[in-house]
């Protein structure tokens, strides 16, 4: 069952076209990969996809009840953040801000539910260590933990493994893959990385100010857009 | 201790020492906030904008803080909407907003009173300034300030760490920005009559820095800063007392020493 849908989606930024004719489909479960250049309007759907900019034309259909609000965003990290004096717990507590409602504070059962998105993402031990102590890999599964506190059905992750070594990059990847096949939750994640973005994905949305493909990461290895933005090597 | 005591039998001490403590928390709590998202700068703009409002009020015989409240607070809101529009750089932005405020200021009190102690007192504060119905409106203002900022913890935190996943979840992010500068523009005005416009701003970064040399957590940096805060205070205060210096710098250096002290512990570690 389709729990997003977009129809001939388009963006402009102050008059002018970033990205058009955006049709694609996520199913419940599915593992979303979308690639392209820098300034190929991955960026804006995301914008678009949180409800954060309106599209100029097309539309977004989410179903099976999820919100744009209720979705797990994981956003690239800003300097800010990197050395922000914040517990571990606090910022994965934050990520309940969407069920929070019209109460001023935390319940406990949203307390609980950060706790257990700790041990499923392995950080409950570092649960009051500060996060500008942090590597780089546990801060984004810090992150990684308080999506998954905003979100029962849908993760967007942008460029989740920026800025990471190769094995944490690794550990990021499997995690993800984990929560989207145990959990049934489905992923969206934008990527730079296509050889890793073919390998967990299950469908891949390639843009460049328009979309160029959409389809099953086994049709799209297939196809000469994947050949030449691969540089020619066949994957 | 007798002398302290003593010290408090004043009319004018009882005021300080209340408006005092109330402002320094105000000033500590929501600078934690206002140092994280790189908006110190705000609040030093905003005390040159209340000079400006009080040396106009003082020139026209109106009540300082009726004046300087409502104007200081639209100017916060400005100084917030330019910060994020691109047309004129937000740092350049506030600096041309107070240095326009400040001579405004100056054009004003030179036409009518003159350069007089009044001035002076605005420029670097004065425990004598605050006559009882400003105590009482600063009591009041300031609890608001306190209020305001616990009931919104929760959300003022998320805010202050990562605005993008805040706006993504559906949180009014602009709504909580301009809650921030609003009670920083209050507690600037009602800080500014002891503290004077050149020295206010150091009472909202010094204790938040401070704080953050030591604290890893938000919660621990917010009640470190409030404590940090009142002790300076406090410290400043009773200095000033007895040594006859500025009420409004001897609290400032209370802070710098603070600070320093703060961090070379913190580099030890």
């Amino acid at each position: 069952m389709a729990i997003l849908e977009c129809e001939n989606l388009g963006f402009s930024y102050e008059g002018k076209r970033v990205l058009e004719g955006v049709n694609f489909s996520l199913n419940a479960g599915d593992y979303l990969c979308v690639v392209g250049e820098n300034g190929s309007g991955k960026s804006t759907l995301i914008k678009g996809l949180l409800g954060l900019k309106a599209p100029d034309e097309g539309s977004i259909r989410l179903s099976d009840g999820l919100k744009a609000t209720e979705i797990g965003y994981l956003p690239q990290q800003t300097q800010v953040q990197r050395d922000f004096p914040a517990s571990v717990y606090e910022v994965v507590l934050s990520g309940c801000l969407n069920s929070l409602g019209s109460s001023l504070f935390y319940s406990k059962e949203l307390k609980r539910r950060a706790l257990e998105n700790m041990e499923r993402m392995g950080i409950d031990d570092i649960k009051n260590r500060s996060y500008q102590t942090l590597s780089g890999g546990q801060q984004q599964r810090v992150l990684l933990a308080r999506a998954l506190c905003a979100t029962k059905k849908l993760l967007l992750l942008d460029e989740p493994v920026t800025g990471l070594d190769p094995i944490a990059s690794g550990e990021m990847y499997n995690l993800i893959k984990l929560i989207n096949l145990c959990d049934n939750i489905s992923v969206i994640m934008v990527s730079h990385d296509i050889h890793e973005a073919v390998r967990y994905a299950t469908h891949i949305l390639h843009l460049g100010h328009k979309q160029l493909f959409f389809g099953s990461a086994a049709e799209y290895r297939e196809s000469s857009l994947a050949r030449r933005f691969l540089g020619g090597a066949r994957i | 201790m007798s002398q302290i005591i003593s010290m408090f039998s004043y009319q004018f001490m009882q005021r300080a020492l209340i408006v005092g403590v109330l402002v320094s928390l105000c000033a500590a709590l929501l600078g934690v906030s206002l140092v994280l998202k790189r908006y110190s700068m705000i609040g030093d703009g905003l005390s040159h904008v209340g000079f400006g409002a009080l040396a106009i009020a003082s020139a026209f015989n109106l009540a300082p803080l009726a004046v300087a409240v409502p104007v200081v607070v639209a100017a916060a809101i400005l100084m917030l909407r330019l910060n994020h529009n691109n047309a004129v750089k937000g740092d350049a932005a506030i600096a041309m907003i107070s240095s326009s405020s400040l001579a405004i200021g100056v054009i004003c009190v030179s036409l009518t009173t003159g350069m007089n102690t009044d001035v002076s007192s605005y420029m670097f504060g004065s425990v004598l300034s605050l006559s009882s119905g400003d105590a009482v409106l600063s009591v009041i203002l300031s609890l608001a300030v306190l209020g305001l900022f616990i009931l919104f913890y929760p959300r003022l935190f998320a805010v202050t760490f990562d605005e993008s996943f805040s706006r993504a979840t559906g949180t009014r992010t602009e709504l909580y920005n301009s809650l921030l500068a609003v009670l920083t523009a209050v507690t600037v005005v009602l800080g500014m009559r002891m503290m004077g416009a050149l020295l206010i701003s150091s009472l909202i970064i010094f204790p938040a820095l401070s704080a953050m040399c030591l604290c890893r957590s938000f919660k621990s940096v917010v009640i470190a800063s409030a404590i940090i805060s009142v002790l300076c205070f406090l410290f400043g205060l009773v200095f000033s007392y007895f040594f006859e210096t500025p009420t409004g710098a001897s609290i400032v250096a209370a802070d710098l020493i603070c600070y320093g002290l703060f961090r070379l512990f913190a580099g030890r570690k």
